[in-house]
């Protein structure tokens, strides 16, 4: 019998918890913020999905009602990707070692 | 270009989000591992256009959205002070928590173009995994809102709490899954709109209880919640590199939760349900009694300083406030001039956000050698001559070792009161959040600076 690739999909999300728990303990106390912020621009990785939804129609009926949410959802995810890396960079910026 | 190409592609970025969170394990590695996340955002996107393969005007509108959009992220992270960092990311899981919503919507209204079916006959995983993905998403969306209106000062950072509110909220829950069930039986929209909205009600109904010192655990949960949003959608499509940060962004979530937690010695549960102190906080404001307290001045202060040799500083959540992290920073200069040791002691739980002190510091030029963690630094307390204590109240507050009956008992607290003599601004002896009375203000060694924090720590500076 073959194997439902649903199956292949909760394995990889099952390990990926798994690499989360461990990645994310070893994160350093200090650059909890900048974790925050760079999670939410990375959980925005959702514009593929916003894409898709985008780009459902053919060409003449691009504004049909499944496509606008898609289209919004577009905005929506890249004001987080923009923003997210971006202030993620400029908060990495400012930790300085002490000056020798 | 192939299925299995991009799926390729797909895992690839997956494994660049994972290096980008790894890069944050010291803050060498940061800047690299913030590139690393920017390289798997922009191959997940490339490689969507690429396996859609449509480059006419679709393809062209959607690069207009995503510019507007970018600029105003962009426009957003240059422009926004650090003291408002917890309220961005707020505000930011809430366009995640909302962006779930959308795609979850068009792909119930568009099956087809996600392969799952066609409308009135959606694959029953789909199903599931879009209603889930879009209650998820509903809760972090309204949730996220609240919890930054709080943070902006727009709402009361005071619990709202009414009778029967965990029961409405477990009814709530229980129904979400109810109608879910229904969905899958009848395929009927009306039942995944209904979803939508008593998911977005749940959100509002689980935030508005909790007070605003809790809010570190409310971003991070909210943080846990986009994580599972993004997942339950990428199961939807099928798309690995949603899984992974799904799973990546739950975990990391849900981690920060429980060091909140476990940095006010609560239960995650104990959080949640809310409204901690509410009630005792009339029952101790009215029984306090008049105790002697030593008031001082900034020169006092600079005074004390300036002959002592080593001087730890406690910033807290008034510093943020205040915007005092500069003056600070020019206090601790002028100390180390006159050759005293200075360093940075910080509470898990000081400030709103997991973090929130380590980044106003660092904007403020401070070395992060010189920053240390509770753990880190508890011992040396005890051979320090002062502790500067700064907009932080209840994480001095010696009562959480030596009072079983305390609400804050057993809470890790800093031992500030080891040191030889404490600084403590302050603007009134007014209790913190946990709405209990400091212990600290009435010992012999404690000298209190009665200002808002940056005034004081700019009149020491000028007396030094």
């Amino acid at each position: 019998m073959e194997i439902d690739p649903f199956i292949f999909r909760i394995s990889i999300f099952i390990l990926s918890i798994f690499v989360g728990y461990y990645v994310v303990w070893s994160v350093t106390p200090s650059l909890h913020t900048p974790l925050m912020s760079v999670t939410n621009a990375i959980s925005s990785v959702i514009i593929v999905g916003a894409i898709i939804a985008a780009l459902a129609g053919s060409d003449n009926e691009i504004f049909q009602i499944s496509s606008i949410f898609g289209f919004l959802a577009i905005i929506l995810a890249a004001i987080n990707i923009f923003g997210g890396f971006l202030v993620t960079q400029r908060m990495l910026q400012m930790y300085k070692k002490k000056k020798k | 270009m192939s299925a299995n190409l991009s799926a390729t592609f797909y895992l690839i970025s997956g494994i660049l989000f994972i290096l980008a969170l790894r890069g944050l394990s010291s803050p060498e590695t940061s800047r690299q591992g913030n590139y690393f996340g920017i390289a798997g955002m922009v191959i997940a996107i490339a490689v969507t256009f690429l396996a859609i393969g449509n480059f006419g005007l679709g393809f062209i509108v959607v690069l207009i959205f995503l510019l507007v959009g970018g600029s105003i992220g962009a426009f957003i992270a240059f422009r926004i002070p650090m003291t408002a960092m917890p309220e961005l990311v707020a505000g930011f899981h809430s366009l995640v928590g909302l962006a779930a919503v959308f795609v979850a919507i068009a792909a119930f209204l568009k099956p087809e173009a996600f392969n799952l079916g066609i409308v009135g006959n959606i694959k029953l995983a789909s199903l599931i995994e879009m209603s889930l993905g879009a209650a998820i998403g509903a809760i972090t969306f309204s949730g996220s809102i609240i919890a930054f209106l709080k943070l902006r000062g727009i709402m009361s950072g005071a619990p709202i709490t009414f009778k029967g509110q965990h029961i409405l909220n477990l009814f709530l829950g229980i129904l979400i899954l109810v109608l879910i069930f229904y969905l899958c039986k009848t395929q009927m929209s009306n039942i995944f709109w209904a979803i939508v909205i008593i998911s977005f009600l749940v959100g509002v109904l689980l935030i508005i209880p909790i007070g605003g010192a809790d809010m570190p655990v409310v971003i991070s949960m909210l943080n846990s919640y986009s994580g599972w949003a993004a997942a339950g959608i990428g199961f939807t499509l099928e798309n690995t590199a949603l899984i992974i940060t799904g799973a990546l962004v739950g975990s990391s979530g849900a981690i920060l939760s429980y060091i909140m937690c476990k940095g006010m010695n609560r239960s995650f549960f104990n959080v949640i349900l809310g409204g901690w102190g509410a009630s005792e906080q009339n029952s101790t404001s009215t029984s306090k009694e008049q105790k002697p307290v030593k008031n001082g001045n900034a020169d006092d202060a600079a005074f004390l300083m300036k002959n002592a040799s080593s001087v730890i500083i406690v910033p807290g959540y008034g510093m943020a406030v205040a915007q005092a992290q500069h003056a600070l920073r020019e206090m601790v200069d002028a100390l180390k001039k006159n050759g005293v040791k200075v360093s940075y002691a910080i509470h898990p739980v000081a400030g709103r956000m997991p973090g929130h002190m380590n980044v106003l510091l660092a904007e403020a030029n401070v070395p992060y050698d010189e920053v240390f963690e509770l753990e880190e630094i508890n011992n040396d307390f005890s051979n320090c001559d002062v502790a500067y204590v700064i907009g932080a109240n209840d994480v001095t507050n010696p009562v959480a070792k030596s009072d079983p009956q305390s609400p804050i008992y057993g809470m890790p607290v800093l031992d500030v009161e080891k040191s030889k003599s404490v600084l403590f601004v302050k603007r009134s002896l007014s209790p913190g959040y946990a709405g209990i009375d400091n212990d600290l203000f009435y010992r012999d060694n404690t000298l209190m600076l009665f200002a808002d924090a940056k005034k004081m720590t700019e009149e020491i500076v000028k007396s030094l």
